[in-house]
C-alpha cells in the first residue's frame, strides 16, 4: 500500500509546465507537440502547418501575458500569447484562478440543496444550469415524465428569458471589447429589465435555485404576463436600435469580419457547441435536433452563420434574442393551468399552510430539508442548449441522498479551447475580439 | 440490467441512455470504430471514483475497478448519444489518450488527470489544469480531505 501510494502521488507531484515555454527552451520536435497540442489538432494537421511554423528564431518573438486581470477576458482567463510584432503565432488559455471546487463541493449536497451549487457555474444563465441538474436529478429518479405541464412550460418560460438576458450581456461586453462603449450601457439596460422580471418571480436576480427537482420553487407572481409583454415590447425596437449602431456599421464590421475563423470540422473536433458551431453553417441546436421540455410544439429558427468568424458569431446572438421573444410569446399564449410542482410526497415538501396543522407533514418537511430525498443507484448524462452551447449533468448515485459524483459539462470550457485555434496568426488587437466573441464565463470554465 | 453487444463491448441500457463498457485495451480502436460509425464529436469526457461505491450495478462481465472514465459522444447524423465507461484499476491508473481522435478532448483529459490522478498516455500536455502547478494530491478522489474549518461555539469548553 505504502509503496502503491508513493507512485500515486509522485505522478499527481509531477506538474509539468502550465505555462507557454519560450523556444530556447523546446527542441523543434518539441515545438512542434506543443502547436500541436494548443492547437487541439492532431500530428497529421501539424505537419501541414510545418510552412506557418518556419522557425521565426527566438530574438523574433515574444511572450506576454494576457491577463488574469485584463478588463477584455471576462473575468480571469489568462492567455499566453506568443508575438512575433503584431501577428499571434502561439497562444495558450491558462485557466483555474476561479476553481472552487464545485464538483467536490456538489457531492456532500443534497439533490435538494445542489441547484444552489450548480446555479452558480454560468452565472450568466443560471437558470439552465439549474435546469440541467433538475432534469438529470429526474431522470434519475424516474419522474422526468410526471412533470407538470405548468411547471414543464415555466422552466421553458424561464429559459429562454435567460438565453436572452445572457445574449443582451454578451451584446454589452462585446461592444465594450470593441470599443462602443455604448452598446455596453445599452446592453447592460436591456438586461437589468429581464433581471427585475427574474426577481419578481423567484426572488433573486442571478443565482435563483428556481428550477428544482420536480417543478419549479413557486407559481408565477400575479401580473407575470403583463410583465413579459412588456418587456417583449421594450425589447423589439431595441434590438432594432443596435442593427443601426452596430450591425451595418462600417467600423464595427471591420473589427469584426473574418477575425477569429473556425471551420465546420475544426468546430466539431474541438467540441465546440453553441453559437461558434452554428456559426459555421452547421445548424445544431439541442432544442431542436434532440428536443426535450416542450420545445417540439414551438416554433423556431436555428440561426447559422457561413464564415465561422466572429461577425457571425456576433449576428447569431442578435438573432438568437429575437428567437427566444417569438418562443417567448408562444409560451404565453400556450402556459398552461395547474400544478407548478409534482405532487410526490418523495420529491416535494408538503405546502407550507399544511405544516401548522399536520404534525407527520411537518416531519416530512424537515427530513426532506434536512436529509433530502434518497435517488435511486445508477448513472445519467443530460444535455440541454444553453445560451453558449450544449451544457450537460452526469451523475452518478450510489442510491443516497447526494450525489456520488456530480460533473457538468461546461460549454465555456470547451469552447475557451478553441480560442487558440480561432487566434492563430491573427493581430493581438484582434485576439479581444476573438475571446469577446467566444462569449466564456469563467466560472463555468474552472467551477 | 438488459445487454446487448456493439464493436464486441457490452451495451447496456441506463434510463434509455445507451451506455458501452469498453474494456480498456480495447478503448482507444473502439472509439475508432465509433468515430466511423458517425460519433464525429466527443462532447464530455470525465471519471469517476468508485472507491466507497464498489458495488454499483454492472453487466456480469464487467470486472469494477475503482475508477471509470466517462466518455460522451454523440453522433449529429443519427442524433443520437452513446456513452463509453472504462474500467481503470487504481494500481495503473492510466489509459490512452484520444486527443488525436477528438483534439477536444485535451482540456478534459487534462482536467481529468488534475482531477483524479489518472494520467493519459500519449497525451501531447498533460499537466494540471484547475489546480495550481504545485498542489498535492487530487481533488475529486474520494479519499482526498474535504477540509473544514473548526467552528467555535460560544460558551463551550473547547
Amino acid at each position: 500500500m505504502s509503496d502503491l501510494l508513493s507512485t500515486v502521488v509522485s505522478a499527481g507531484t509531477f506538474e509539468g509546465n502550465q505555462e507557454l515555454r519560450s523556444r530556447s527552451e523546446l527542441t523543434a520536435k518539441e515545438v512542434m507537440r506543443e502547436v500541436g497540442a494548443v492547437l487541439r489538432m492532431s500530428e497529421a494537421d501539424v505537419a501541414l502547418l510545418a510552412e506557418v511554423e518556419a522557425d521565426p528564431g527566438e530574438d523574433q518573438t515574444m511572450i506576454i501575458n494576457m491577463g488574469p486581470q485584463h478588463p477584455s477576458t471576462h473575468g480571469v482567463l489568462r492567455l499566453m500569447l506568443e508575438l512575433k510584432g503584431e501577428t499571434v503565432l502561439r497562444c495558450k488559455p491558462i485557466i483555474g484562478y476561479l476553481h472552487t471546487g464545485m464538483e467536490k463541493t456538489g457531492e456532500s449536497l443534497t439533490f435538494m440543496q445542489g441547484g444552489t451549487n450548480v446555479t452558480r457555474m454560468d452565472y450568466a444563465s443560471p437558470l439552465n444550469n439549474e435546469l440541467v441538474f433538475s432534469m438529470a436529478t429526474e431522470k434519475l429518479l424516474g419522474i422526468d415524465g410526471d412533470i407538470p405541464e405548468r411547471a414543464v412550460w415555466m422552466r421553458m418560460l424561464l429559459s429562454e428569458m435567460n438565453r436572452m438576458s445572457s445574449h443582451l450581456l454578451f451584446m454589452a461586453s462585446n461592444g465594450m471589447d470593441i470599443g462602443a462603449v455604448s452598446m455596453m450601457l445599452y446592453g447592460w439596460r436591456e438586461r437589468e429589465e429581464v433581471l427585475r422580471f427574474f426577481q419578481k418571480v423567484t426572488g433573486l436576480r442571478m443565482n435563483h435555485n428556481f428550477i428544482r427537482p420536480g417543478g419549479v420553487a413557486a407559481d408565477l407572481p400575479a401580473g407575470w404576463r403583463d410583465d413579459v409583454l412588456e418587456i417583449l415590447e421594450m425589447l423589439g425596437p431595441r434590438l432594432d436600435e443596435y442593427d443601426t449602431l452596430m450591425t451595418g456599421q462600417p467600423i464595427w464590421r471591420e473589427r469584426l469580419q473574418g477575425v477569429g475563423v473556425i471551420t465546420r470540422d475544426e468546430a466539431i473536433a474541438l467540441g465546440a457547441t453553441g453559437p461558434i458551431l452554428r456559426s459555421t453553417g452547421l445548424a445544431w441546436d439541442l432544442r431542436r435536433d434532440m428536443p426535450y421540455l416542450n420545445y417540439k410544439d414551438v416554433d423556431f429558427d436555428v440561426i447559422v452563420g457561413s464564415y465561422g468568424d466572429a461577425f457571425d458569431r456576433y449576428a447569431i446572438r442578435l438573432a438568437e434574442i429575437r428567437e427566444s421573444m417569438r418562443i417567448v410569446r408562444q409560451i404565453l399564449d400556450k402556459m398552461p393551468g395547474g400544478d407548478y410542482r409534482i405532487q410526490n410526497k418523495k420529491v416535494t415538501p408538503p405546502p407550507r399552510a399544511r405544516i401548522d396543522e399536520s404534525m407527520e407533514a411537518l416531519i416530512h418537511h424537515f427530513k426532506i430539508f434536512t436529509e433530502g430525498f434518497k435517488v435511486p443507484e445508477g448513472e445519467v448524462y443530460v444535455a440541454i442548449e444553453s445560451p453558449r452551447g450544449e451544457i450537460g449533468c452526469y451523475i452518478a448515485s450510489d442510491g443516497s441522498a447526494t450525489p456520488y459524483r456530480m460533473h457538468v459539462r461546461a460549454p465555456s470550457f470547451v469552447n475557451v479551447q478553441a480560442l487558440p485555434h480561432m487566434m492563430r496568426g491573427g493581430l493581438v488587437a484582434d485576439a479581444v475580439a476573438v475571446i469577446s466573441s467566444v462569449d466564456p464565463v469563467l466560472g463555468e470554465v474552472d467551477r | 440490467m438488459t445487454t446487448d453487444a456493439l464493436h464486441d463491448c457490452v451495451l447496456g441500457q441506463s434510463h434509455g441512455q445507451s451506455v458501452l463498457f469498453v474494456p480498456k485495451d480495447r478503448y482507444i480502436a473502439t472509439l475508432r470504430k465509433l468515430v466511423d460509425d458517425s460519433y464525429t464529436m466527443c462532447v464530455d469526457l470525465t471519471a469517476v471514483d468508485f472507491l466507497t461505491h464498489p458495488g454499483r450495478t454492472l453487466p456480469e462481465a464487467i470486472t469494477p475497478e475503482r475508477f471509470e472514465i466517462v466518455v460522451n459522444l454523440l453522433s449529429m447524423r443519427d442524433r443520437t448519444r452513446l456513452r463509453l465507461r472504462t474500467q481503470v484499476s487504481e494500481a495503473d491508473a492510466s489509459i490512452d489518450s484520444a486527443f488525436d481522435l477528438y483534439p477536444g478532448t485535451e482540456a478534459m483529459e487534462r482536467e481529468v488527470f488534475d482531477m483524479f490522478g489518472i494520467t493519459f498516455n500519449g497525451h501531447p500536455d498533460l499537466t494540471r489544469i484547475l489546480m495550481p502547478e504545485d498542489w498535492d494530491g487530487h481533488p475529486l478522489r474520494k479519499d482526498y480531505s474535504q477540509g473544514r474549518i473548526p467552528v467555535q461555539f460560544k460558551g463551550s469548553a473547547s
